[in-house]
């Protein structure tokens, strides 16, 4: 099994299709980023409000 | 009997599947960040070009595996949905929830990068051809039910209108399957078959393979996070959540 592309220049070219080939690609990798922060974001926040709605309660 | 399916019922309960699931993310992290990390190199650059698209191939790599878990998960929603209709459980609610959002945005990346596919390919980036029409339903219908869940106020209501409208368009998916077949259409038929052998050389197909199977992975872990979101946010002012919030300072 050998590498297809000599070079890093040819390997983002893709032979001319590089613009669909890496907009594809590109696309995919930040959603699905997005999905592995978003829920991790939610979890952290609820959490958080919770541990100060119980600070607030042992003040009174 | 009765302790052969005690672990279920734990695993049924949401603060049950919440400790148990908290072990299961670190080991399918890493499943899903080396399977997809292995196969994206291999399809990006050790598979051989197409003779006939040449590179622009490539994308096979991202958008059959997504567009594979764009289906099966809507099947997660209406399977969750059901149970939720049927045994009153909780959990499946929450799980339903949890896979409607991650449902549209996978079914958003399938049509994405199938349009930039299809300029190179076709010379179009849309055309209202069956498979790709439903495919946009199939976003239209992961995105009524994260919509009807947000016009409810009413949990246990919101839950039971999106269980149905899921069920209901479960129509949808074996038209989605069949839509190569059964019309005249610009898009290719299946590559891969259970009942014959896939249409493609083993070199390019391997790495699909394990693209697949780590965007299975990758779907299990983001279907986790979302669902253990969702039990902390309708629990959150049970007991077990306030201990968990006081018993940890970071997070």
């Amino acid at each position: 099994m050998n590498p297809q592309f000599h070079g890093v220049a040819e390997f983002l070219a893709m032979g001319g299709h590089g613009p669909y080939v890496w907009s594809a690609y590109g696309v995919a990798l930040v959603v699905l980023v997005w999905l592995v922060v978003q829920p991790l974001r939610r979890h952290a926040a609820i959490l958080k409000a919770v541990r100060r709605a119980g600070a607030r309660e042992q003040k009174h | 009997m009765a302790r052969r399916w005690q672990w279920f019922h734990r695993l049924g309960s949401p603060p049950g599947f919440y400790r148990a699931s908290g072990y299961w993310l670190p080991w399918l992290a890493v499943a899903a960040a080396l399977l997809l990390g292995v196969g994206l190199v291999w399809g990006l650059v050790y598979a051989p070009p197409d003779a006939r698209q040449g590179n622009s191939f490539r994308i096979i790599y991202i958008h059959v595996p997504v567009s594979f878990l764009a289906l099966a998960g809507y099947y997660v929603m209406a399977v969750a949905g059901a149970v939720h209709l049927i045994w009153r459980m909780k959990l499946a609610d929450m799980v339903m929830t949890a896979a409607a959002p991650l449902g549209a945005a996978l079914t958003f990346v399938a049509l994405f990068s199938g349009a930039v596919w299809g300029k190179p390919t076709w010379g179009t980036y849309w055309v209202w051809d069956a498979r790709i029409t439903s495919m946009l339903v199939l976003l239209f219908l992961y995105l009524g039910v994260v919509a009807l869940r947000q016009g409810f106020s009413n949990q246990e209501a919101a839950g039971r209108a999106c269980a149905v409208l899921a069920l209901v368009g479960t129509v949808n998916i074996p038209i989605i399957y069949k839509s190569v077949d059964w019309w005249y259409s610009l898009h290719q038929p299946a590559t891969i078959r259970l009942t014959a052998a896939p249409s493609m050389h083993p070199d390019m197909f391997k790495p699909l393979l394990v693209m697949i199977l780590g965007l299975y992975v990758f779907y299990a872990l983001v279907l986790i996070l979302n669902t253990r979101a969702e039990i902390l946010a309708r629990e959150r002012r049970t007991g077990w959540v306030r201990e968990l919030a006081m018993g940890r300072n970071q997070d």
